[in-house]
């Protein structure tokens, strides 16, 4: 009867093996991850407010007409410092409005963060708890969505806005956008 | 021609591990101790071909042959000398060919340095060892040939990325792979001993040190990375829990395990199944990070290919030697005889836990590595695990073992008596919460930095007066003397690879806690403060390399208004590739790192930004880290060891 428990380290790797095996003949790229709420409107969220900036509330954002982003950040989040800079220059180059969403973060800490090196968010609203960001399916921050001018998402970006993601695919995807409005 | 020739040798070199792997069989079925010879020799060929294939595609690189696919997409003619051959392995295919290298000259190290090897062992574990590099070498030609050709050639090479220029990252691969593929000897030796169904103590002495080895080279290969993730990502950290890094993290991990197993296995004779399980593992953990970084199951920054076909051939490898071995483990490992019967309290019972610690270790960061797979296999959604899941898993688990080995080497073997052990402790105990007190009075600082500086000084304290009670117990000078240098040199190692980790962890700890980190836009002349030292931001100036252009910035640094150094970060622009990278100033001292990214501008008119970070005691981390490596490297070579450099030593007399 012993002698059985010398197979546990075989059958915990068959299952590795099943779970592998699965990944690759399903063949997906594992990072594009699509976002539940693809082509869907913009969810009704309730967040509390920043001081000293504009609240974010979805009515504003669904009464908007042109393309947006609504970015998921925190003062904690390095990447979030290292997309900052091309969140910025979405803001002042192309007049993109961006949404922030501040998640599960320490207030003083953010606001001194926006104060330190710049505020790239017409409005802010805050999750404190992150159960907000839940509803959005967002797993880890930075995370970003692009809106069309009717509010619908339309595409989700995971992880930190690079200058090539920038070139890549965000402007691209704003110019497609404004191009359907 | 040269190329064709590589290609060449390396086919041959295939059908020369095929010669490897099954003439031993044939020969242990026949009785033939001709028969069994030949893997000696099958290994020396092997490896020479090999050699003369990679010195091949090396020739192609720096002669920036572009006829040749793979030099055409990652070499580029203005590269300097020392990165286009470094380049040979910065790739997909390269890095294979680069593996099978280490995996040849550790079979032929083997066969050189194992005459004493009774030639069954000898044998089966150089047949195993022709079994990897068949799989291996047919995996290069199926799926991965470096040697295709382009038609027409290219004039011009596509440069390859230029994150990857950097010294750090050059070497780091080769020593990595010196530790992975070193893993496949005491797999090897693990196969030997589940066939033959015997573990003595000289199957554990020869394997002792090929694990110490290993785990010697993948610290020094993990350390590099990590420095120049530090160095040129710009983020001012050092370990990001990115994938690739938990590949080579994991089979660290089960090695520092298997080298601690193997001390009981060797002095007492009993953890055998245990320690042989260890060396499986590790292996396997090895083939599964080469399988995560290449395969395209996990998504990292380093990710080379994205290649289902190889994939498929890569899985297939770990169901061969993983599946294969386990299954045999399962089948024989019970026939095993255990030695004898300790006591928990015991030096053997301490190394049990450390053990158990450091497998659920690996194991949690295998989890955390692959959750997204099972995640999405079971609720298909896609879920991404980040530095949060396992720093807060990771770091209780290491708190238990870092507490035991502080007075772990102060118990005895078999039956320790805690009694003795108990004032110690205690002394230990007030030592360290003084040492912690001390600094976090002086600092200030959250829990967990308290926690972190008084583990680090809880194993300093623990390992300096353990060593310090073995050598000046003597009641003279002269055997005081006497004592230190007869103190065997592995217990030097250790002792020296326990105090690596104290000063790691203490590095490690407050470079995060009491780390000050400035955004902030410059103008030319402004001035910044960060603790007392003053930066000056002086000028910008333009910069051209030999593939790049930079815009780089000139800091006057000030300590306490005197002792004046420069930085210089910079942000180049590589004309191949069109890609924009940071490169940081980093002014490195024993006691600060003070470390200043040029960061991204808005517009040409604006302000310069700067993220500036002030890490005290950053470089305890890789001292910590190069004592860790020391303590290997000397227990290697212990007198225990012996065996084979009195081999070595014959040779040598042999040949003169």
């Amino acid at each position: 009867m012993r002698n059985y428990y010398y197979y546990i380290p075989l059958i915990c790797f068959l299952l590795l093996v099943l779970f592998f095996g699965r990944q690759l003949f399903l063949n997906e790229d594992p990072s594009n991850l699509p976002s539940v709420l693809i082509d869907e409107e913009f969810p009704v969220l309730e967040f509390a407010q920043l001081e000293k900036y504009n609240l974010l509330s979805t009515s504003d954002i669904l009464s908007y007409d042109r393309p947006s982003l609504v970015n998921v950040w925190a003062s904690w989040c390095t990447p979030c410092k290292v997309e900052h800079a091309n969140l910025m220059v979405l803001k002042m180059d192309y007049e993109i409005r961006i949404y922030g969403i501040n998640y599960k973060d320490d207030i003083q800490e953010a606001n001194k963060m926006l104060v330190k090196i710049g505020n790239p968010f017409y409005s802010i609203g805050v999750d404190s708890t992150g159960r907000e960001s839940i509803n959005l399916g967002v797993y880890g921050i930075p995370e970003t969505f692009i809106l069309d001018s009717e509010g619908q998402i339309r595409y989700r970006h995971v992880g930190p806005i690079l200058e090539f993601d920038l070139r890549e695919t965000i402007l691209p995807i704003l110019t497609q956008l404004e191009k359907e409005r | 021609m040269i190329i064709e020739l590589g290609h060449f040798c390396l086919a041959l070199a295939l059908s020369v591990a095929i010669l490897q792997f099954i003439l031993p069989i044939i020969g242990i079925r026949l009785k033939s101790n001709r028969c069994l010879n030949t893997s000696i020799y099958s290994s020396y060929i092997f490896f020479f071909l090999v050699l003369l294939s990679f010195s091949a595609l090396a020739w192609a690189y720096i002669s920036s042959d572009f006829s040749l696919m793979l030099v055409a997409q990652n070499s580029h003619s203005q590269k300097p000398l020392i990165y286009k051959i470094t380049g040979v392995w910065g790739n997909h295919e390269g890095s294979l060919m680069l593996w099978i290298l280490v995996l040849s000259i550790y079979s032929m190290a083997l066969s050189l340095l194992g005459k004493k090897l009774p030639l069954r062992i000898k044998s089966i574990v150089l047949s195993v060892q022709g079994l990897i590099a068949v799989a291996f070498t047919s995996f290069i030609l199926m799926t991965s040939n470096p040697f295709l050709r382009l038609l027409p050639p290219r004039l011009e090479g596509e440069g390859f990325n230029p994150i990857l220029q950097d010294i750090g990252l050059a070497i780091h691969p080769p020593f990595l792979y010196l530790g992975y593929v070193g893993l496949s000897i005491t797999f090897s030796f693990a196969i030997a001993a589940l066939i033959l169904k015997q573990v003595d103590s000289i199957w554990i002495k020869w394997v002792r040190p090929w694990a110490m080895m290993s785990w010697i080279f993948l610290t020094i290969g993990i350390a590099l990375g990590s420095w120049w993730a530090y160095r040129e990502l710009g983020w001012g950290g050092w370990w990001f829990w990115d994938p690739v890094e938990n590949a080579s993290f994991m089979p660290w991990l089960a090695t520092t395990a298997l080298i601690h197993s193997s001390i009981v296995a060797e002095k007492r004779n009993t953890l055998k199944a245990w320690t042989i399980l260890l060396a499986l593992i590790a292996f396997s953990l090895s083939l599964l990070g080469t399988f995560i970084v290449r395969s395209g199951v996990l998504v990292s920054v380093h990710a080379f290919a994205s290649d289902p076909s190889r994939g498929i051939y890569i899985l297939l490898m770990l169901i061969l030697f993983t599946g294969g071995s386990l299954g045999l483990f399962a089948m024989n490992a019970p026939k095993l005889r255990s030695g004898s019967m300790f006591s928990p309290i015991s030096r053997e019972g301490a190394i049990v836990i450390n053990n158990i610690i450091f497998s659920s270790a690996a194991a949690t960061v295998l989890l955390g590595t692959l959750y997204p797979i099972f995640v999405d296999a079971l609720t298909s959604s896609k879920v991404s695990v980040g530095a949060p899941y396992f720093e807060s898993v990771f770091i209780p688990l290491m708190v238990p073992a870092i507490l035991l080995c502080g007075f772990s080497p102060m118990l005895t073997w078999k039956k320790g008596v805690l009694d003795n052990v108990y004032e110690r402790i205690i002394f230990i105990f007030i030592f360290s919460v003084l040492a912690t007190s001390f600094l976090v009075y002086l600092k200030g600082g959250a829990a967990i930095t308290f926690l972190g500086i008084f583990l680090g000084s809880w194993l300093f304290i623990g390992t300096i007066y353990d060593f310090a009670e073995r050598t000046l117990r003597g009641k003279s000078l002269k055997s005081v003397i006497q004592r230190i240098n007869n103190y065997p040199r592995s217990a030097y190692g250790m002792s020296l690879a326990h105090i690596g980790v104290s000063i790691f962890i203490i590095g490690a700890t407050v470079s995060s806690a009491w780390r000050t980190e400035i955004e902030t836009s410059m103008e030319i002349g402004e001035e910044v403060f960060i603790e007392n030292k003053k930066l000056i931001f002086q000028s910008i100036k333009n910069n051209q390399g030999p593939n790049w252009e930079a815009e780089v910035a000139y800091f006057k640094v000030l300590d306490n208004n005197k002792n004046v150094s420069f930085l210089y970060p910079e942000r180049r622009f590589y004309f191949a590739s069109q890609m924009n990278t940071t490169e940081p100033a980093i002014l490195s001292k024993l006691f600060y790192d003070l470390y200043i990214v040029l960061g991204e501008r808005k517009s040409k008119n604006e302000k310069f930004i700067f993220r500036i970070y002030y890490s005290p005691l950053l470089n305890f981390i890789w001292i910590g880290i190069g004592f860790m490596a020391l303590g290997g490297i000397i227990s290697l070579f212990d007198k225990k060891h012996r065996i084979i450099y009195r081999q070595i030593k014959q040779n040598k007399k042999k040949n003169a």
